[in-house]
């Protein structure tokens, strides 16, 4: 944070592991669910990381593949020019100050071994070139740095060239997974999501009575009983969300949200506890586990004979349902076109995927005026709108929730205008880096969406941070409790079922949190 | 030594092509072999470059959506920074190659007590990149009139704007003038901002130095030496036309000149150079994004990649499914 730089070549500074600056390794049995290689046990801050024997080739031998494999990383090793447009839109780089974030400084990493034995100018003048061949000293930065990256994709929207940082962290996950480098925080909710269906380990009777003590509470709130169905063959629509959604606060609001308004429509749908988990931990472990995981959900919406997919509020869900899931799993061909069976809307935006976001469902349904809504239950709420990184960058998803929002709260403020849309702050914790041991970086990594979030709680008297990702939920809670203790953060649909005016609906005295609305507090 | 080594590799060229254009037997190589070989390594350098990009596939679509994406009926597209088919990619691509578009949306990120961070707006380096390569780009057609004949329509029409200043004789070209400076804005900002110099390498100077030699030994050649340009001309026509001649007694800064211009050509596709031949293939900026309308291919798409299947989840799970009335295939 005070933008000093280390006075060395940045070659000549090593990584160094402390206790609470890396994410705690997989777990040998975890490694050996995933058949990955190298399944042992160590630890990062130890100086022997127990590497297979020729590690070194394996990596190179790796590299090569996925130059052949992907135009992206291809590309982006060649032609950046380092003009550093990319540097101080980082919020890992705001945050910590260290040059290796910015984001020209995290390819390079790999640039420079990429240089040093695939490129004719690498090759003749090594160093010179800003080649350096592959080291153990260069896999430990690529462990410390490929996790201080959230694959938010801001810098891209700044480079001249359009580098994806994204891919190359991609890339450099997929090659430490080569050698039995991964973290436990990622490795074990993806073994959760194959076995269980959910990263949770959620099993199916447990993930059925969480949603039933979902429904208890909504009953005592409102007086309105909700029987939602699971694994129902012949349901028109399969929902899928994150599984924090339903197990953990304040997701399991938002979850109370989604049932509320599934039940105000009386929508044909059902709940999977098989596909239980919207959020794909594959996403940020590698593009074969990315599409094992996903594939979960076209297999279960075809089993269930369902007609289209409806999917709840995530970030790293979303990415991979708008950008891979089609390619990788499809063609959907056993789905119709979504189509709301409320308005008619057909959502030709999803002709072929065949699955849409719950805010293109919910902002098509107020837009049709096929929803009882009183904003003013929303009183006490007085949010500003987060953009996750992932439907902002990945998928353009910017006015719908806006105007839900428009709509269910009497009103809301927006962050800065460099703060939001494609300039949007990631929450500093997203692929995999939630977890409770580096608590201090996600923190810092947090620091400018805090910052921006202070900035209109500050002016207008904000009070919550709305958004769509369940990742979001769980982080930007822990970075408000930091930052800004007095900001809640909530999922959009919260917003919306609380507002809903439910048929025998008794007085409503709380929210979904069982907090007082405005003039019921006595 | 990140700087000065390349500074001292650009002398040496100049030393070495100095030494040369008064030796004659080196006249020949400097003027007509090492223009001849310099092109062909440009040229098949270049489309090599793109062709290695080209082999490897573009397995996903993985457009960075800057804008509202074509959604509901009544939400407005942001057609440019979102596109959704190839004529707003087009025009995406367009902006973004001929005004460096990305580029302009630079801020600058700082600190204030609090702490406070904010960010604003920053678009010198926009602006000079602009002013270097449309400089640079008015520069190479002029020198069109040394090759052709006849002589392009535009490059007299490009002479007669870029002298419009009507300044001394033979006429200033304004270009000559942003081009350096352009160069040597670029080459101070990243000796004077701490996170550029930190991160440039000896192949970000070497270009620069060489690319600011090119242009002042060009200007002294014009303005200074008055090369005699009829010679010049015979050379570069007889290049054009695969029979080249060297007339006596051509001025050393020439040869010069043309070293440095051949060792950039030769540079080109081995460097970060090749930035112009890439961002026309950047699958960020380039694709549509309309994933989840038409399905995108991608060619080593593994079908052997399966989900861990319903039948083996019921197996593990049947009796607690059974247990909560949860349906099940098998009983």
């Amino acid at each position: 944070m005070t933008g000093a730089i280390p006075k060395q070549d940045w070659m000549d500074v090593p990584a160094i592991f402390r206790e609470g600056n890396f994410c705690y390794p997989a777990k040998k049995s975890i490694v050996e669910y995933h058949k990955f290689p190298n399944p042992r046990e160590w630890s990062p801050d130890q100086d022997d990381w127990k590497l297979p024997e020729g590690w070194e080739d394996i990596i190179l031998k790796g590299l090569k593949e996925r130059l052949d494999k992907f135009r992206s990383l291809k590309l982006f090793m060649d032609i950046c020019v380092r003009c550093g447009a990319c540097a101080d839109k980082c919020h890992f780089f705001l945050g910590t100050g260290d040059p290796k974030n910015m984001p020209v400084l995290r390819a390079e990493l790999l640039r420079s071994v990429y240089r040093n034995d695939f490129t004719t100018a690498g090759k003749l003048l090594g160093k010179m070139a800003g080649g350096r061949p592959m080291t153990i000293g260069v896999l430990k930065e690529w462990f410390m740095y490929a996790y201080q990256c959230t694959e938010c994709r801001r810098c891209s929207v700044f480079c001249p060239y359009g580098i994806d940082t994204a891919e190359v962290t991609m890339m450099l996950r997929e090659l430490l997974h080569l050698v039995g480098v991964g973290t436990n925080w990622i490795l074990e909710p993806a073994a959760n999501s194959n076995r269980t269906g959910n990263h949770m380990g959620l099993q199916p009777h447990t993930f059925k009575d969480n949603i039933g003590y979902l429904c208890d509470d909504i009953e005592t709130i409102t007086g309105v009983k909700i029987t939602p169905t699971f694994n129902r063959k012949g349901a028109e629509i399969l929902f899928i969300t994150p599984s924090a959604d339903v197990f953990a606060e304040p997701g399991i609001y938002t979850a109370m949200g989604y049932l509320l308004l599934f039940e105000h429509l009386g929508l044909d749908y059902t709940w999977s506890t098989y596909a239980s988990e919207g959020g794909n931990f594959g996403l940020f472990t590698s593009n074969e586990m990315m599409k094992k995981l996903n594939a979960k959900q076209y297999a279960e919406a075809k089993r269930l004979g369902v007609k289209w997919i409806l999917g709840g509020e995530c970030g790293h869900m979303w990415r991979v349902l708008h950008q891979y899931m089609d390619t990788m799993n499809g063609p959907a061909d056993f789905l119709e076109v979504p189509k709301s069976p409320i308005t008619n809307t057909v959502f030709d935006n999803a002709a072929s995927t065949k699955m849409i976001h719950i805010s293109e469902f919910t902002a098509d349904l107020i837009k049709n005026n096929k929803l009882k809504i009183d904003p003013t239950r929303n009183a006490h709420r007085i949010p500003t709108w987060h953009d996750s990184c992932n439907t902002a960058r990945g998928m353009g998803l910017m006015d719908e929730p806006r105007y839900i929002l428009d709509n269910v709260v009497p009103k809301w403020y927006e962050m800065p205008e460099n703060t939001i849309r494609e300039k949007t702050f990631c929450c500093g914790s997203g692929t995999g880096l939630n977890t409770g041991e580096i608590m201090e970086l996600r923190m810092r990594s947090g620091l400018p969406r805090a910052n921006a979030v202070k900035h209109v709680e500050e002016k207008f008297g904000v009070n919550t941070l709305a958004c769509v990702c369940a990742i979001d939920r769980a982080t930007l809670s822990a970075l408000m409790d930091y930052w800004n203790p007095n900001v809640k953060v909530c999922g959009l649909s919260e917003l919306v079922g609380n507002s809903l005016i439910m048929d025998g609906e008794k007085e409503r005295e709380t929210d979904l949190r069982f907090e007082p609305l405005v003039g019921m507090e006595g | 030594m990140r700087v000065l080594y390349p500074f001292i590799a650009v002398l040496a060229l100049i030393v070495v092509a100095f030494l040369g254009g008064k030796v004659t037997g080196l006249q020949y190589l400097l003027g007509v072999v090492l223009p001849y070989l310099a092109f062909g390594v440009f040229i098949v350098g270049f489309v090599n470059r793109v062709i290695q990009w080209a082999k490897s596939p573009v397995p996903f679509r993985i457009p960075t959506t800057c804008g509202q994406a074509k959604s509901l009926s009544w939400i407005k597209q942001d057609r440019l920074d979102c596109p959704h088919n190839k004529l707003e990619v087009a025009a995406r691509m367009f902006l973004e190659i001929v005004l460096f578009r990305s580029l302009f949306r630079n801020t600058k990120a700082e600190i204030h007590d609090g702490p406070k961070l904010v960010y604003g707006s920053s678009k010198f380096l926009w602006l000079f990149a602009l002013l270097f390569h449309y400089s640079f780009l008015v520069i190479v057609l002029r020198h069109l009139r040394l090759f052709t004949e006849p002589i392009p329509f535009f490059v007299p029409l490009i002479e007669l704007a870029d002298g419009i200043l009507q300044i001394g004789a033979p006429r200033l070209y304004q270009t000559d003038m942003i081009f350096l400076a352009a160069l040597a804005f670029l080459f101070l900002r990243r000796v004077m901002l701490r996170q550029i110099r930190y991160i440039s390498l000896p192949a970000d100077y070497f270009p620069l130095f060489l690319i600011f030699a090119i242009g002042v030994t060009g200007l002294l050649m014009r303005y200074y030496y008055r090369v005699d340009i009829a010679a010049v001309k015979m050379i570069t026509a007889g290049l054009a036309s695969f029979s080249p001649t060297l007339p006596e007694g051509i001025h050393p800064i020439f040869f010069i000149h043309v070293t440095l211009v051949c060792t950039l050509m030769i540079y080109f596709p081995f460097s970060k150079l090749m930035h112009m031949g890439g961002v026309f293939l950047s699958p960020t900026r380039n694709m549509s994004n309309n994933n989840r309308v038409v399905r995108h291919i991608n060619p080593w798409n593994d079908p052997a990649i399966k989900p861990h299947s319903y039948a083996a989840y019921e197996d593990e799970f049947r009796e607690f499914m059974k247990g909560a009335d949860i349906p099940v295939e098998k009983e």
